[in-house]
């Protein structure tokens, strides 16, 4: 039993990062009904900035400090939600009137370029980085399970941060605005919606989130590299996908549901080599059975 | 249209092919391909190094038969395929004498079968998966494999650790990983042990918690590690935070400066084997660490940067004796290879054309590794 | 028009393996090179089928070949052996053929689940479906596992490859230049029209999968005996997307584009060796700069109507 409860834990504590991470996906996915590959190398930009970024902000306000963690979190963010905004505005924002597939091609060369960009080794190099300790660590044990604090920290945020999300989304002027325009970009403008910038804005929040997302993955797993963004890129998608795109409260669940899923596949002898498999093979089967995902509608296509 | 353009392309690729043959220099080439970017970049930039200092050395010293060796090398940014045609080019198109590389198994079996075909003698610094050499008589290796290392860690594992049940945690994307672990399963049965769990994690993962967890509810003695410095720092990073107190412990693969520098504390206090130490050497080994820190900017030499020194070395050693670089005759001497006085101890090319060598195991002692001992074969 | 084009294949087929025979002769490397380009026509070919004409796009090409390949190479392993050597071409030609039928297969097995979706998904689901192929022949001890295949016997020749590579192209450029082939392109552009039309987009899709699926399978058989090395590694979504590029370079449905982006984008790379570390930057920019300015591909010469 108890290790069924410590593995509950762990995969609690990794979902919470993939479901911060496919808030991203899901909010663009939204507004402009398009997957964006190059989000999985935002969270890794992220990660990075909070690399360069840690050393001289802890010579200030010290090392492994809450102060510090905070500050770095917020402006490696802020970069991330300007390189989010920036993408849009070159790669994408031209190609709004294109089909659906040139975007899609688009956003994988942009995934692309980011990450072999980032290998070149007069930018990151491809070899991996220590990523340096943000939070003060403790190990929490109660009776014979265990935690990281870093765990709770990284539940609890993200937990406040998607109730910041739900609110904004829900009860602000620009959340019905993104509602608007995920719900017909047309009808919203004609309503006196500046598309342009709430598509911008979306874009900056879900670049934001992915930046934390990577922050928080890079502190339980301290070795970033370029190409560190794919794999939970690729998981945060499948759970988005799982909770219905589109859906917020659904990429939270997904993300969850995911974490688990993994973490327990993971720690059964056998089994845990095709955990990559399990993975897309969840896909699949979402896609096959319950394209909606578990709390999304079905929406049909109107010729 | 699609005729005429594939014709065209079917008329350029027979013009193409009319191509020109390399004329001879009054230089030796040798061939090296390595990973001296990606993820494992670190064995390749060391070995590399290390085979370069050899050869600046070489030709300081006049050559090998009163001409210099050129040194071609190619990266295969540690990815797979790459090797095959960076080996291929070096081989068909620049006429290499042979080639040296490469430190990873996989990437040394890609080279393997189109230097074999080719009668282009190789010789692996540091690769370890016995298929390397099985591959066919031009394939030499300078270290020893893993069915010796592998037994080395369950008997170190066994006896100094004194660990009577072992969790074996395989990198199933890497043969190395696979090979090693398959060994020391067999080395550490052998030796009265039980392996109480075998879980595996795909290279380059970054969370390895489920499996961790599940490892530690068999409760080892011990945790064998048989995979590459990064996932090896990470693995013991998440092992304390399971709580797996267990002395962690790993094979060559753990070599790298990578190791202390992302696994920090985690890492301290764990053991692996490997090729080399620059604790352990005689006077030839002083005098390699001297020259390489001159080099290199003070840095110490590690394993694979030894081992490429080496495999530089009795590839020179092999010509001399032959008399000649041609292909066949530098194999023969090669094979003929007894007790070469190397950095990394005396080398002996035994039948399957792999070196007998002894092992040391390493610790790591405040973010240095420490000698611990030498294992002999 | 039909008898023409037969004999362009029989021409070109005939002068593949003519070219081969002197092949003693010509120096070993770019022989190598030329092999490859002839197995990336191939490859780029058939995932023009899929993508390019049909519209389904596809980021799990590399799967298909993956299987192919590692059948054809299971073949001649298990078998070359026990058979004498007059008989080895037609063990290689089985070997291949077994490989593309098993690859076919799997194009089916792509295909069926994949045809609801559209755009996003579909890209999401192939590359799953890929990167499945991949995870089982890296855990499969029968296939080597992260190992792979060694040993293969290097049967693959400039006759073999850009024989077949004739062959992929008459069999793809019939296929969507017949009446029956017309459909292809009738799906692609509007698959509610199409299927209001009478045209069944079902039968259209899986057939763009099975035969696009088979000839990959067949170029990853050619490229077992080529590299005489196969291991998953290879065969991951960098391979595929590879591949998709070439495809986009060439302007997705024109056969004659592809072709000739498939020649420039394997000479390139072994030409470009000193900047190897730019590769894929440079592929990637391309591939953005194409979709902002020119997404009807680089090598589009000729109208679309007639997707050749």
């Amino acid at each position: 039993m108890d290790w069924f409860l410590q593995q509950l834990i762990n995969g609690l504590a990794l979902g919470a990062i993939y479901a911060l991470i496919a808030l991203g996906y899901t909010m663009v996915y939204g507004v402009l009904r398009f997957i964006n590959f190059a989000h999985s190398d935002v969270l890794m930009l992220g990660a990075f900035a909070a690399y360069y970024l840690a050393p001289p902000v802890a010579s200030a306000l010290g090392t492994a400090s809450v102060p510090t963690a905070l500050v770095v979190i917020i402006l490696s963010a802020a970069i991330c939600a300007v390189i989010g905004m920036t993408i849009e505005f070159l790669a994408y924002r031209p190609l709004r009137q294109r089909p659906r597939l040139t975007v899609l091609i688009t956003a994988i060369g942009v995934s692309l370029f980011i990450e072999f960009t980032g290998q070149h080794e007069k930018v990151f190099g491809a070899a991996t980085k220590p990523f340096p300790t943000l939070l003060p660590k403790k190990e929490i044990i109660v009776g014979a399970l265990r935690c990281s604090s870093n765990d709770l920290v990284v539940v609890g945020l993200t937990a406040v941060l998607l109730a910041a999300m739900w609110f904004i989304v829900q009860r602000t002027k620009v959340g019905m605005a993104m509602r608007a325009v995920s719900f017909n970009e047309q009808a919203a403008s004609l309503m006196g919606v500046n598309v342009n910038a709430i598509i911008s804005f979306t874009f900056a929040i879900g670049s934001a989130l992915a930046a934390i997302g990577g922050i928080f993955y890079s502190m339980r797993a301290p070795g970033i590299e370029p190409l560190m963004g794919v794999q939970p890129g690729l998981r945060a998608f499948i759970a988005a996908v799982l909770g219905g795109i589109g859906n917020l409260p659904g990429a939270a669940l997904g993300g969850l549901v995911l974490g688990l899923i993994e973490t327990f596949f993971g720690g059964m002898p056998g089994l845990s080599d095709y955990r990559d498999g399990i993975a897309f093979a969840l896909l699949i089967l979402i896609l096959l059975f319950r394209p909606a995902g578990l709390l999304g509608k079905l929406q049909t296509e109107k010729v | 249209m699609n005729r005429r353009i594939f014709f065209s392309a079917l008329g350029a690729a027979v013009l193409g092919l009319a191509g020109c043959q390399k004329t001879s220099t009054d230089e030796i080439p040798v061939g090296e391909f390595a990973s001296l970017t990606g993820k494992e970049a670190t064995f390749g930039q060391s070995s590399h190094e290390g085979t370069q200092l050899a050869v600046e050395e070489l030709n300081a010293a006049g050559g090998v038969l009163g001409k210099k060796i050129k040194l071609l090398t190619e990266d295969n940014g540690s990815k797979p395929g790459e090797s095959a045609n960076a080996v291929n080019k070096l081989v068909a198109k620049d006429n290499v004498v042979a080639i040296l590389g490469e430190v990873a198994s996989s990437r040394s079996l890609e080279a393997a079968p189109i230097c074999q075909s080719n009668k282009t003698p190789q010789i692996s610094p540091s690769s370890t998966n016995p298929k390397v050499t099985e591959t066919g008589d031009y394939i030499f290796r300078v270290c020893f494999i893993d069915p010796f290392q592998g037994t080395v860690m369950a008997n170190f594992a066994k006896k100094t650790l004194k660990a009577q049940k072992v969790a074996i945690f395989t990198d199933v994307k890497s043969d190395y990983s696979k090979g090693l672990a398959k060994f020391f399963k067999e080395g550490f049965l052998k030796a009265g042990g039980q392996i109480v769990s075998e879980l595996d994690y795909n290279g380059g993962d970054k969370d390895f918690k489920g499996q961790l967890t599940a490892i530690k509810a068999g409760n080892p003695d011990g945790v064998f590690v048989p995979g590459y410095y990064t996932d090896a720092a990470l693995i013991c990073i998440q092992a304390k935070e399971v709580g797996l107190t267990v002395p962690i412990f790993g094979g060559d693969g753990w070599e790298s400066e990578k190791l202390t520098e992302i696994g920090k504390d985690a890492v301290e206090g764990t053991y692996f084997s490997t090729h080399y130490s620059p604790d352990a050497g005689g006077d030839k080994g002083k005098a390699f660490v001297e020259a390489y820190k001159k080099r290199y900017n003070g840095k110490l030499p590690d394993a694979m940067a030894a081992l490429g020194y080496d495999s530089a070395m009795i590839l020179a050693d092999a010509i001399k004796r032959a008399g000649s670089a041609e292909g066949p005759k530098v194999r023969d001497a090669l094979a003929a290879t007894k007790d070469f006085d190397a950095v990394t101890g005396k080398i002996t090319i035994n039948a399957q054309r792999d070196a007998d060598k002894a092992a040391v195991i390493l610790q790591v002692k405040d973010g240095k590794f420490k000698y611990i001992e030498t294992i002999a074969p | 028009m039909r008898g023409k084009e037969k004999i362009f294949l029989l021409l070109a087929i005939i002068a593949a393996m003519g070219v081969s025979c002197a092949s003693a002769s010509f120096n070993r490397y770019y022989l190598g090179v030329a092999i490859d380009v002839g197995i990336n026509i191939i490859l780029a070919v058939s995932l023009n089928l899929i993508n390019g004409h049909t519209g389904q796009f596809s980021l799990g090409h590399a799967g298909f070949m993956a299987v192919g390949g590692y059948v054809a190479a299971k073949i001649t392993l298990v078998w070359g052996s026990a058979l004498p050597a007059g008989a080895q071409p037609f063990l290689f030609a089985g070997a291949l053929l077994v490989g593309g039928i098993v690859a076919a297969l799997a194009g089916l097995a792509v295909g069926v689940p994949s045809l609801r979706l559209r755009g996003d998904y579909l890209a999401i689901v192939t590359l799953g479906f890929g990167e499945i192929i991949r995870v089982i022949f890296q855990t499969s001890d029968y296939f080597g596992a992260a190992t792979g295949l060694t040993g293969i016997a290097k049967l693959t020749n400039f006759g073999w490859a850009w024989g077949l590579a004739a062959v992929t192209v008459y069999v793809v450029a019939s296929l969507v230049n017949s009446t029956y082939g017309r459909g292809f392109i009738a799906v692609h552009d509007d698959e509610i029209a199409a299927s209001a039309m009478g045209i069944n987009p079902v039968r259209y899709k899986v057939t763009a999968f099975v035969v696009g699926a088979f000839f990959a399978g067949i170029a990853g058989g050619l490229y077992a005996h080529h590299k005489a090395v196969l291991s998953p590694g290879g065969f991951d979504f960098i391979k595929s997307i590879e591949i998709v590029v070439m495809v986009i370079l060439g302007g997705m449905g024109r056969t004659a584009g592809v072709i000739f982006a498939a020649v420039i984008l394997t000479i390139l790379p072994e030409l470009l060796r000193g900047v190897a570390e730019y590769r894929m930057i440079i592929y990637s920019l391309l591939i953005i700069g194409l979709m902002l300015t020119r997404p009807q591909g680089l090598f589009t010469f000729g109208k679309k109507g007639t997707a050749s």
